[in-house]
């Protein structure tokens, strides 16, 4: 049977349409190299066996987390899986916040009580990252409703893998979301692997998530997830259809990762060349393309480079400095008063 | 005193939540327009309206995952799940996101939200609409867990619950709903946490949850009439956060133990107090802490095979009488 893989992507470019603007598109590149920065960071932190548990990058896939986050306004939830980093580093949160929950230091996001696979940061709009698949589905229903209840023009956004498109949850809020019109935006991020599986290999339909949306009365939606303008106007719609009261968007974005599933897997399972085809067609490599032809020059591209460079060095050397948190924090925040009473 | 239904005592509940405060909302299966499947519900959709008391698809996770992200963002859902039996398809909630968030986001994430169910026997629906649930939701830290036994305490704690920034598990007994008891006119307010003497006693003490209060009041009379055996009873109400002073302060003046439990045995509550009572109260007992549950077998429906299979007030007796050796 053919799979979605077997359709590899064409060349890069989406011809010199300029609805983007100029102060956009380098916030784009600037986001996508910082997460494409971080995320490697946080690997080669991981070789040196300071990144500590799990840990799932979205290296290749910064385009969506880039395009979507720029389409946001202040006040936008983000919903993110246990492949969070990038959605996390893409609403604005320090990247020293999100090094040091990985490294398990005091100074991060959550001072070590979630790790890589729960980021949160709510002063950002990143309602949290979901490690039990199809969870935060539901969830990012609920803030919607609260949304449609209150009056509120925010919308919540959900960023899930292909492989969660087969877990009851994911039927279950699309219909309610459908249903009820909540102002949430589902965006699947089809990297062509569950975990080690590929996705085609279980799953009915060629497209995990657009093939399923005409069963909630949705629109099909497939873009492709390595171009970060395409992302960013994707959104766009859907944030607009969302503020205007007429319900939910789901969107699958095409895109492939260039790591394994965890720190743990080394990704042998791909055929030979299938990881090289999608290197061709790296966002970061796509979108600099994109920048030149609109005429940025090289010492501009560089001073991004450097710039973001220097955030993530600056960033890994306050982390490695940073002590691990103090014990006490072990039995705060379990209840609402601070602290774990269960009895009197 | 007016008399009310346990039934009419959770609409009244929550009437006087949403009535107080508009972000509290409330959702579930058949809930606005039906009433509810136990008629627990008549007439709150007529009252509030459409947009606070919504009906929902038979979707458990989107219920409770909905509710969640109300509560993250600024609402106080109470959301039903009409059997508690249910909670198994969508206990990723219960276990992994309503009580683990805060801790996880240190502090950041709050989940201030009430889960009504429908619990335990004696309707003959077998067993998978008839289990007492209240220890799968009492061992996962984060939650607090309530089980009401009167119409006055289902408004009570029910509004404790719907106030309390904390997720809250409501477990109201389906055998209840049609019983009724006196309750005050004006706002009731109760506190989590506190467990009630429901019948003072000095030669034992007799602990029970909910449908299980009334066999150990009946048992109670029964073995001061009979064998002038003078029983202490007490209504445990909440089983997180758990009231262990007014426990151990009633077996130091009984220094005899038994609880009363619906659900099956194995890691029933009443495990966890009686290991309490030990650590904590050895030296006060005379006599080995009794435990009186359902067998650890999955209910039956018949309804002869039901009666005998749940503590009844003879087998409350029988097992106090014979442990006090009189």
């Amino acid at each position: 049977m053919a799979t979605i893989r077997d359709r590899a992507p064409g060349p890069a470019g989406s011809g010199l349409n300029d609805d983007i603007g100029e102060q956009k598109r380098l916030a784009l590149y600037r986001s996508q190299v910082r997460l494409r920065e971080a995320e490697q960071r946080a690997f080669d932190l991981f070789l040196q066996n300071l990144v500590k548990g799990t840990s799932h990058l979205s290296l290749g896939q910064e385009a969506i987390a880039a395009g979507f986050a720029e389409a946001m306004v202040k006040g936008d939830l983000s919903f993110c899986t246990y492949r969070g980093h990038a959605h996390t580093l893409a609403r604005g949160v320090p990247v020293e916040k999100v090094l040091g929950e990985l490294m398990q230091r005091d100074n991060g996001l959550m001072r070590g009580k979630g790790g890589s696979m729960h980021l949160t940061s709510e002063e950002h709009g990143v309602m949290g990252s979901y490690a039990i698949i199809g969870a935060h589905l539901p969830i990012a229903c609920g803030a919607a409703w609260r949304a449609q209840y209150k009056g509120d023009k925010d919308v919540s956004v959900c960023f899930f893998g292909d492989g969660t498109t087969n877990i009851g949850a994911f039927h279950e809020a699309l219909n309610f979301a459908a249903v009820w019109k909540l102002p949430v935006i589902f965006v699947c991020e089809n990297n062509l692997y569950m975990e080690y599986t590929p996705i085609g290999d279980v799953t009915a339909v060629p497209h995990p998530a657009a093939d399923r949306a005409s069963a909630y009365g949705l629109e099909r939606i497939v873009i492709d997830g390595n171009d970060a303008d395409e992302c960013y106007r994707t959104a766009q719609k859907a944030f607009a259809k969302a503020r205007a009261g007429a319900g939910p968007s789901l969107i699958e974005c095409m895109t492939y990762r260039h790591s394994g599933h965890s720190r743990a897997d080394p990704a042998k399972y791909r055929p030979e060349g299938e990881l090289e085809r999608w290197k061709l067609r790296d966002p970061i490599k796509i979108y600099r393309e994109r920048l030149k032809q609109f005429g940025v020059s090289d010492a501009a591209i560089e001073a991004i480079d450097a710039s973001v460079r220097k955030e993530v060095d600056d960033a890994t050397e306050a982390c490695k400095a940073a002590p691990p948190p103090p014990l006490d924090i072990l039995t705060t925040d379990v209840y609402a008063d601070g602290g774990w009473a269960w009895r009197n | 005193m007016p008399e009310l239904s346990y039934r009419d005592a959770v609409v009244r509940g929550i009437a006087q939540e949403m009535a107080r405060d508009p972000d509290v909302v409330f959702l579930g299966e058949d809930v606005a327009k039906a009433g509810g499947v136990f008629k627990a519900t008549v007439g709150l959709y007529e009252q509030f309206g459409p947009l606070r008391v919504r009906d929902t698809p038979i979707s458990e996770q989107a219920i409770l995952g909905a509710a969640m992200g109300a509560a993250m963002t600024g609402l106080k859902p109470i959301a039903e799940i009409m059997f508690s039996d249910f909670f198994a398809v969508c206990f990723d909630y219960i276990a992994n996101e309503f009580p683990k968030s805060r801790y996880m986001s240190n502090g950041q994430t709050k989940c201030p939200l009430v889960v009504r169910t429908g619990n335990g026997a004696g309707s003959r629906f077998g067993a998978q609409h008839s289990q007492s649930v209240e220890n799968w939701c009492m061992m996962i830290p984060g939650l607090k867990v309530v089980a009401p036994s009167t119409p006055r305490d289902v408004i009570g704690l029910l509004a404790a619950a719907v106030r309390d920034p904390d997720p809250v598990i409501f477990l109201e007994h389906k055998s209840l709903y049609a019983t009724k008891g006196e309750v005050p006119d004006g706002e009731i307010v109760d506190t989590l946490g506190t467990a009630k003497i429901v019948r003072p006693g000095k030669d034992c003490t007799i602990i029970a949850l909910a449908l299980m209060v009334s066999r150990a009041l009946e048992a109670a009379e029964k073995l001061k009439a009979e064998h002038g055996i003078d029983c202490e009873v007490i209504d445990v109400r909440s089983l997180v956060p758990l009231d262990t002073q007014t426990i151990l302060g009633s077996v130091a003046k009984t220094h005899r133990l038994f609880s009363v439990e619906e659900n099956p045995r194995l890691c029933g509550w009443g495990a966890e107090i009686v290991s309490i009572v030990a650590d904590e109260a050895f030296y006060d007992l005379d006599g080995p802490p009794v435990r009186i549950t359902t067998p650890h077998i999955p209910l039956p429906a018949a309804d002869i095979l039901e009666d005998i299979v749940l503590p009844t007030p003879g087998r409350i007796v029988d097992t106090v009488r014979r442990s006090l050796g009189s």
